[in-house]
């Protein structure tokens, strides 16, 4: 019995979460200290007990680093305690974001495919296009999001598309790089199989490319949605947008609010945990309809 | 004969251009292949037995010479599917079950669900895998995913049947139980199987016509015409008929290939 729960696998993400919340603490300790001297120094409080010192450590306001109660009690406070319309409330921020990467990620993977659609079906293409592809994922996405809320504003497009067009420039790399490799991966007998049908390019594609390339397209879009995420939160930063996660971090670092830039760092984690899981059960779904689940 | 071969080749050569030079993988090839036969095609590696076979299916095109299939250019014999190919692997679609799998040349010419079904019926029950329709192909057998692949390249009810070496991954006892089935699929089916492979017996028991090639350039050694009658248990392989046969082949193996030169 005992070794069952010490064989479990419950059993090692809770060790691994305790280990992780013991560093966390230290850590917070440790790196609040010396604001917390200063403090009682200041306000001329000098018979200070241990235990007290740690509980004000791990309570200040504006910590250097939050410590994981004050993280949860903000996640907790700003998700169940406040309505989802408000300002203030985590889900509404996330929810600005999320819209964001669903759209952002939808033309990335849409573009992915039709650019390995492209590629595999013309030597130009093929030749050209890749170079190009993997050049334009070499510039720092914090350079040029900037100028893409400018551009687009300059010719009157602003709101959800421009943050979601940031999303879409990191999502549709995976998702392309991938597909060409799902579609080139059907073996020479196959396509010779198809010859000898005298099937027509569409059949083939339909046929064999598109089924033999899916397990290559969900492996794709698990990496695209979760950068799709990164994409929408950047996207917010460089426009002084009003809400998003992306301006929860942005006006927690204007104000030194660590507990609130913590909250907001744990919400779009969680947030892309989900987003991957969704995407996992797609895929799951989708091979048992193919009979590939044994 | 009096009627015209179904497959003919005359001054046939076929050429690879390679990083290591030109490769001539068959170098004058003429042979007449008619309705009905069984003719294997055997010799060692490299000497142009899949490669010829290729040609017939218009997968390679000859560099000189012609080659007709029922009395067309290869290409205008595979763009009226005037036959199956069956592959040295199974070749299956590992997303669709059996039937499926089956349906797919169906799929492809556009027959009606009626048709599809009727020819599935059909050929799988010439297979013996009746009771399998929707049965993925990872839950087959290697033999028996290699019936379906011949129920597949039967299904439009080609009267060629090209076989490249369609047992040789599977072990023998598999083998034997396939080739014998094959000679019943052949009377039934009444078509013309040209069939490579590298086994001595195996061409034996089942062909009409052996043709014996050697590599180097690939060319065609021998035509031995089987004398074997056309009902054939599996014990006739121990007959004095069956090894006088299984000789000559050797003898015609052995006179095209100086094997000190490997």
């Amino acid at each position: 019995m005992i070794r069952k729960i010490f064989s479990s696998r419950a059993f090692a993400i809770l060790t691994i979460l305790f280990a992780l919340l013991i560093i966390w603490y230290v850590a917070a300790i440790k790196l609040n200290m010396p604001w917390q001297l200063n403090a009682y120094e200041r306000a001329g409080i000098e018979n200070w007990s241990y235990s007290q010192f740690i509980k004000d450590t791990l309570n200040q306001d504006r910590p250097v680093l939050p410590s994981a109660h004050q993280v949860f009690t903000e996640i907790y406070k700003t998700t169940f305690l406040k309505k989802i319309t408000s300002k203030r409330s985590l889900i509404y921020h996330a929810w600005i974001t999320l819209s964001a990467t669903l759209l952002g990620f939808a033309i990335g993977t849409i573009l992915g495919i039709f650019i390995a659609i492209g590629i595999v079906h013309n030597k130009v293409l093929d030749r050209s296009l890749m170079a190009w592809i993997i050049a334009s994922q070499t510039i720092p996405i914090l350079a040029i999001a900037p100028m893409i809320i400018v551009v687009l504003n300059a010719i009157g497009l602003s709101g959800l598309l421009p943050k979601a067009l940031i999303s879409t420039y990191l999502s549709f790399f995976p998702v392309a790089v991938g597909m060409v490799k799902g579609f080139r991966s059907p073996s020479n007998i196959l396509l010779d199989l198809m010859r000898t049908y005298n099937a027509s390019k569409r059949q083939i594609f339909f046929k064999l490319l598109w089924p033999s390339s899916l397990p290559y397209l969900f492996t794709s879009m698990k990496v695209a949605i979760a950068i799709s995420l990164v994409g929408a939160i950047v996207g917010e930063l460089p426009t002084g947008a009003v809400a998003g996660l992306g301006a929860r971090l942005l006006t927690g670092s204007y104000y030194g609010q660590t507990v609130q830039i913590w909250a907001a760092l744990f919400m779009a984690a969680i947030l892309a945990a989900i987003l991957v899981m969704l995407v996992g059960l797609v895929e799951k779904q989708i091979n048992k309809y193919m009979g590939f689940a044994r | 004969m009096s009627e015209s071969p179904v497959i003919s080749a005359k001054n046939m050569s076929l050429i690879f251009q390679t990083n290591d030079g030109p490769v001539h993988a068959l170098e004058n090839i003429n042979l007449d292949i008619f309705a009905g036969e069984f003719v294997s095609f055997i010799g060692p590696s490299g000497c142009g037995k899949t490669t010829f076979l290729r040609a017939i299916a218009d997968l390679e095109q000859p560099t000189s010479g012609t080659i007709n299939v029922n009395g067309m250019s290869p290409k205008e014999a595979r763009k009226n599917r005037a036959y199956g190919y069956v592959f040295q692997a199974a070749a299956l679609l590992p997303w669709r079950n059996v039937e499926k799998n089956v349906a797919l040349p169906l799929e492809i010419v556009g027959a009606s669900a009626k048709e599809k079904q009727k020819h599935i019926a059909r050929t799988l029950k010439m297979v013996d895998l009746e009771g399998f329709e929707k049965k993925f192909p990872w839950q087959l057998s290697g033999g028996m995913q290699q019936r379906v692949s011949i129920a597949r390249a039967l299904a439009y009810d080609a009267k060629i049947l090209l076989m490249d070496e369609p047992f040789g991954a599977l072990d023998e006892i598999v083998r034997d139980h396939l080739n014998e089935q094959l000679l019943k699929l052949w009377e039934k089916s009444n078509s013309t199987i040209c069939f490579v492979t590298h086994s001595i017996p195996e061409a034996v028991y089942l062909s009409t016509k052996i043709v014996v090639m050697s590599p180097r350039p690939g060319k065609i050694t021998d035509i031995i015409i089987n004398t074997l009658p056309k009902e054939r248990p599996l014990e006739i392989r121990e007959s004095k008929d069956f090894l006088d046969i299984a000789h000559k082949v050797r003898e015609g193996l052995r006179a095209s290939h100086s094997y000190g030169e490997d």
